[in-house]
């Protein structure tokens, strides 16, 4: 299960301009292929989906594997269309979704 | 890679040595089935100059020496699912080089942990833009490592994450363009300590 969402915006943005977003979250992203002492498969347990949106509208979209890293982090850019607020989602594979908003401060 | 089992046996030695006799002993029970030893007078015949010129081709023409530099970026072999995933994403289209950066270290000490930058040289306007960026990893468990969806919204290519590498390999980047053609990018990763477990 994902903790501490973590929403890195400019501390202000001009409409028009583009910005650079940086998310990060905890997660094990377990990858299913590990054993534990006993010798029982570790189940995977990864996030697998990840939403940005802003204002209601999608602006970005990734599908993770194994292959990211725990503690997923995602920077993406964006241009400013006007004030609004991100919502970020984490979805992983027991079905948990971790959601953080940020609200983007506008000249 | 030249054929280098004939090579590798260049230390000129004499069709026949002199071996001693070996006892009754030696060929019966126990001692038949152990590997022979060479006996000293094989070493001594060595002068040091075959000896030098033996470990010299040694060193130049076995696997053993080869290094991934000297190998080249499409030389390591990869794995099946990376051939499966490369396949159903390119299909028989050829990508274009040249257009996707990615900065990736060129040794990564720690394999659960390799940070890139993914940067497509692309307008991002409606009539043309990246709609999506493809990682994937030829050597590990599972190639895929990763699919970014963007959109002209974002404005510029531009995505950075953290990667788990199992050992030293390419990482190939696809930027797919809205028009449907493909961006490739390869880059060799040397991993000290591959990422455990992916």
């Amino acid at each position: 299960m994902a903790a501490n969402p973590r929403i890195k915006l400019p501390d202000t943005a001009k409409p028009g301009e583009v910005i650079e977003i940086k998310t990060l979250v905890t997660h094990v992203m377990e990858t299913g292929n590990r054993r534990d002492k006993t010798g029982k498969p570790i189940p995977r347990n990864i996030i697998h989906t990840f939403v940005a949106k802003f204002e209601g509208k999608e602006v970005f979209r990734a599908e993770l594997g194994p292959g990211i890293s725990a503690n997923p982090y995602i920077a993406f850019c964006m241009r400013v269309p006007g004030p609004g607020a991100f919502e970020v989602a984490w979805t992983d594979d027991q079905g948990v979704t971790t959601t953080a908003t940020a609200p983007l401060k506008l000249v | 890679m030249p054929p280098a089992a004939t090579a590798c046996q260049g230390h000129n030695l004499p069709d026949k040595v002199a071996v001693p006799q070996r006892g009754i002993l030696y060929n019966t029970g126990y001692y038949a089935s152990r590997p022979r030893v060479p006996d000293p007078i094989d070493i001594t015949i060595l002068s040091r100059r075959t000896f030098l010129a033996s470990a010299a081709a040694a060193a130049a023409l076995h696997p053993y020496f080869a290094r991934a530099e000297d190998a080249g970026p499409h030389a390591l072999a990869p794995s099946q699912k990376f051939k499966d995933d490369y396949e159903r994403l390119v299909g028989s289209a050829t990508p274009i080089e040249g257009k996707v950066t990615v900065d990736l270290p060129e040794t990564a000490e720690n394999g659960n942990f390799v940070p890139m930058t993914i940067a497509a040289d692309s307008p991002m306007t409606d009539a043309d833009y990246i709609k999506a960026i493809h990682i994937l990893s030829t050597e590990n468990p599972h190639a895929h490592v990763a699919t970014f969806f963007l959109t002209p919204v974002n404005a510029v290519a531009r995505v950075q994450t953290r990667i788990r590498l199992a050992k030293t390999q390419n990482v190939v980047v696809l930027a797919e363009q809205s028009d449907g053609r493909m961006l490739i990018s390869t880059t060799l990763v040397k991993v000290t300590i591959g990422g455990c477990g992916i």
